[in-house]
C-alpha cells in the first residue's frame, strides 16, 4: 500500500471513464448538476454530445437513464449516493432492476467521509438499499487500480450495477498487475488471529490497523470485499475457518451493509461470531473526514483498538 | 389503409378484450383501460410505425404506457394487432401468465417498456428520444400518462428535460378521463389547468376528444410535424367509456365486473 499516494476513488471514476468513453460509444453519461464534484466533467469535456446533465432531478435521471438503455446505450449515471440510492430508491428499483436494464449507478460521495456537509449528505444506507433489490450487483472500491478496473469491468455486464466511491482520496492499494474478479474478494495476508473484511474506504484504515496490530504481536488478515453483491462466499467461509476472530468494518450503518451481508453468509454456511465496526444506527454529522472517521471508531487506530479489546 | 370505421370497430374489439382480460382475471383496471383504448387503436394500427413480426426493429416507434394499470387496454390493443394470441388475454393477472398486472417489457412482445410505479414512464420515454436524436434515428416516442397520474413531481421534472432537450420526437398524450380513484381529479388534487402547466414547461399543445379517432389521427399528424419541442395531447376522455354502467364512474377504477355485468358490458360493446 503507497500511503504517500492518495487518491479519491470519484476521481479515478471520473477519469476512466473518460478514457472508456473514447473506446466504447455505446457509453453515455447522466449526471445531477454534480459534474465536477463526481468527476463526470472530465468525460463532459471530451464527450459533450454523450452527456447529459439532467439538472438536480434525480428521479427523472434514474428512469431517463433506463429509456437509454432499452435503446442500446450503456448509461453511467451519477449523483452523490444519497441522491442516487435514497432519493431515487423507486426508479431503480421499478425503472432499472426490475426491468434488468444495463444502467450503471456509480454514486460518489457515500459514507460520514462526506464530512463538513453533514447527516443530510452523508449516505449510510446505500449498499442496504441497492442489496435487497434484485438484479442489482452492488460494488464499493477501495482504491484508484480496483476502481479504474471496475469501472471497465461492469461496462461488460449487462445488467444493473451500484458502484459506491468516495469523496475523500485514499492510498493506493494496490499495484497495477493486481487482478481482479467481480464476485471475488481479496485477501491480504495469511494472519489467522483475526480477519477483518472490509470494503472501499476502510480498506486501507483495515490494512493500516494490521500494520498497528502486528506491533503488538496479533496478526491479522484484511479481507477487502469489493463486490458485495454477489459476495465470495467461499472466502468468507475460508476465513471464518482459518481465523480465531472476525470483524467487519464499514462506512455505512451496521444494519443492512457490509457486516450484515457477512452475517448472512456466517449463520447458514459457517456459524461464527463477528464484531461488526461501522455507523451504530446514527445519523453521522459535519467535521473533517478523519475526524468523523475516529468518531465513528472506522479509522486504523479504533480498528486496531477494537480488534485487540474483541 | 384503415377507414375511420375499421378503426371505430377495432377500438371496440379492444374494449372487448379488455373487459374479457378483467373478468378471468377477477381483477384489473378497466375504467382508465377504456378511457385510452381509441387512443391506442389510432397508435397501433395507424400512427406508429412497428412490426408485430419484428417486436424490437430498432428504428420502430416506441410506446410508454406511463400509466401502467391501463395494462389490459395495451396488451389487448397488441394481441389484436397480433403481437400474441388474443386467448393469452384471459390468463391476465394470472400466476403463470406473462401478463402482469403492470406491464413488464421482459415478459410480452411490443411492450416497450416496463411501468408500474406511476411518473416514471415519460422519463423513460425521454431517453429513448434522447437516444433516437443521439444516434440520428428518426423514430417517434409517444408516451400515455394517466391525468391523476401527474400529480407525481416526477412527471414536471421530465416535462422540463423533454422541453430542454428539445425532443420534438415525443408526443405525450394525457388521458384527462378526470377521475382518480380517490374522485375527481379536481376533488383529490387539482392538476387542471393541464394544458397550461405543459405549455408553461415548453410543450406544443393540442386539446382534443380523445374517445374521437378523428381527432386524435389529425392530433397525431400536427404533432409530427412540429420542430423543436415536444408534443402533448390533452385528449379529454371518458372514464369506462363504451359500457354504459361504467362511464365517469370512479368505483370502476380498479374491480372486475360480475357475470351478469360482463356479459351486459359484451353486448354492448358487440
Amino acid at each position: 500500500m503507497n500511503t504517500e499516494l492518495k487518491i479519491a476513488t470519484r476521481q479515478s471514476y471520473g477519469e476512466e471513464l473518460e478514457k472508456l468513453g473514447k473506446e466504447n460509444e455505446k457509453i453515455v453519461v447522466l449526471d445531477a448538476d454534480l459534474s465536477s464534484a463526481t468527476k463526470t466533467n472530465i468525460f463532459a469535456k471530451s464527450f459533450p454530445e454523450r452527456f447529459f446533465d439532467m439538472g438536480i432531478a434525480e428521479q427523472n435521471m434514474m428512469s431517463t437513464a433506463a429509456g437509454m438503455a432499452t435503446c442500446g446505450d450503456i448509461p453511467y449515471v451519477s449523483t452523490f449516493a444519497v441522491f442516487a440510492a435514497g432519493r431515487a430508491y423507486d426508479q431503480i428499483r421499478n425503472s432499472i432492476c426490475y426491468p434488468n436494464l444495463n444502467v450503471k449507478i456509480c454514486a460518489t460521495h457515500a459514507g460520514v467521509t462526506v464530512g463538513e456537509d453533514g447527516a443530510t449528505h452523508q449516505m449510510i444506507e446505500d449498499i442496504s438499499l441497492m442489496r435487497t433489490l434484485p438484479n442489482m450487483k452492488v460494488m464499493c472500491t477501495s482504491d484508484d487500480i480496483q476502481t479504474r478496473w471496475a469501472i471497465r469491468e461492469i461496462a461488460k455486464i449487462d445488467g444493473p450495477v451500484y458502484l459506491r466511491l468516495c469523496r475523500l482520496a485514499s492510498p493506493v492499494i494496490y499495484n497495477e498487475n493486481q487482478k481482479f474478479e467481480i464476485g471475488k474478494a481479496i485477501q491480504i495476508g495469511e494472519g489467522t488471529d483475526a480477519t477483518i473484511f472490509a470494503t472501499g474506504i476502510t480498506v486501507s484504515e483495515a490494512l493500516k490497523a494490521k500494520e498497528l496490530l502486528k506491533n503488538d504481536g496479533i496478526d491479522v488478515r484484511v479481507v477487502d470485499i469489493h463486490t458485495i453483491k454477489p459476495i465470495d462466499k467461499e472466502l468468507i467461509i475460508k476465513c471464518a475457518r482459518e481465523t480465531r476472530k472476525l470483524f467487519s468494518v464499514e462506512d455505512h450503518n451496521i444494519i443492512g451493509g457490509l457486516g450484515s451481508a457477512i452475517a448472512e453468509v456466517l449463520t447458514e454456511e459457517e456459524p461464527k461470531k463477528l464484531k461488526r465496526i461501522g455507523i451504530p444506527d446514527t445519523f453521522g454529522k459535519s467535521g473533517k473526514a478523519m475526524e468523523l472517521m475516529q468518531y465513528f471508531g472506522i479509522n486504523a487506530e479504533n480498528i486496531a483498538k477494537t480488534i485487540k479489546e474483541g | 389503409m384503415e377507414s375511420i370505421e375499421d378503426l371505430k370497430n377495432y377500438a371496440k374489439r379492444i374494449r372487448k378484450g379488455i373487459i374479457q382480460a378483467v373478468y378471468y382475471a377477477n381483477s384489473g383496471h378497466p375504467g382508465g383501460a377504456l378511457s385510452v383504448a381509441d387512443i391506442l387503436t389510432v397508435l397501433y394500427f395507424k400512427e406508429m410505425n412497428i412490426n408485430p413480426k419484428d417486436p424490437n426493429m430498432p428504428n420502430r416507434d416506441r410506446l410508454v404506457l406511463s400509466k401502467g394499470h391501463a395494462s389490459a387496454a395495451l396488451y389487448s390493443t397488441l394481441a389484436y394487432r397480433g403481437y400474441f394470441e388474443d386467448e393469452e388475454l384471459t390468463t391476465f393477472r394470472n400466476i403463470n401468465s406473462n401478463l402482469q398486472g403492470h406491464p413488464d417489457k421482459n415478459k410480452v412482445p411490443g411492450v416497450d417498456m416496463t411501468t408500474g410505479s406511476l411518473g416514471q414512464g415519460l422519463s423513460a420515454a425521454n431517453g429513448m428520444a434522447i437516444s433516437a436524436k443521439l444516434h440520428n434515428e428518426n423514430y417517434r416516442v409517444y408516451c400515455i400518462l394517466g391525468d391523476g397520474e401527474i400529480e407525481e413531481g416526477q412527471v414536471w421534472e421530465a416535462a422540463m428535460a423533454a422541453a430542454h432537450y428539445k425532443l420534438d420526437n415525443l408526443c405525450v398524450i394525457v388521458d384527462n378521463n378526470n377521475l382518480q380513484i380517490d374522485g375527481k381529479i379536481s376533488d383529490v388534487m387539482n392538476s387542471y389547468p393541464i394544458d397550461k402547466k405543459f405549455e408553461s414547461f415548453g410543450f406544443e399543445v393540442m386539446n382534443i376528444d380523445g374517445n374521437d379517432i378523428e381527432e386524435i389521427i389529425k392530433a397525431f399528424e400536427v404533432a409530427r410535424n412540429i420542430k423543436g419541442k415536444p408534443t402533448a395531447i390533452i385528449a379529454k376522455t371518458i372514464k369506462g367509456k363504451g359500457v354504459s354502467f361504467m362511464e365517469n364512474k370512479a368505483s370502476w377504477h380498479g374491480k372486475a365486473p360480475s357475470l351478469e355485468e360482463f356479459n351486459q358490458a359484451i353486448n354492448e360493446l358487440q
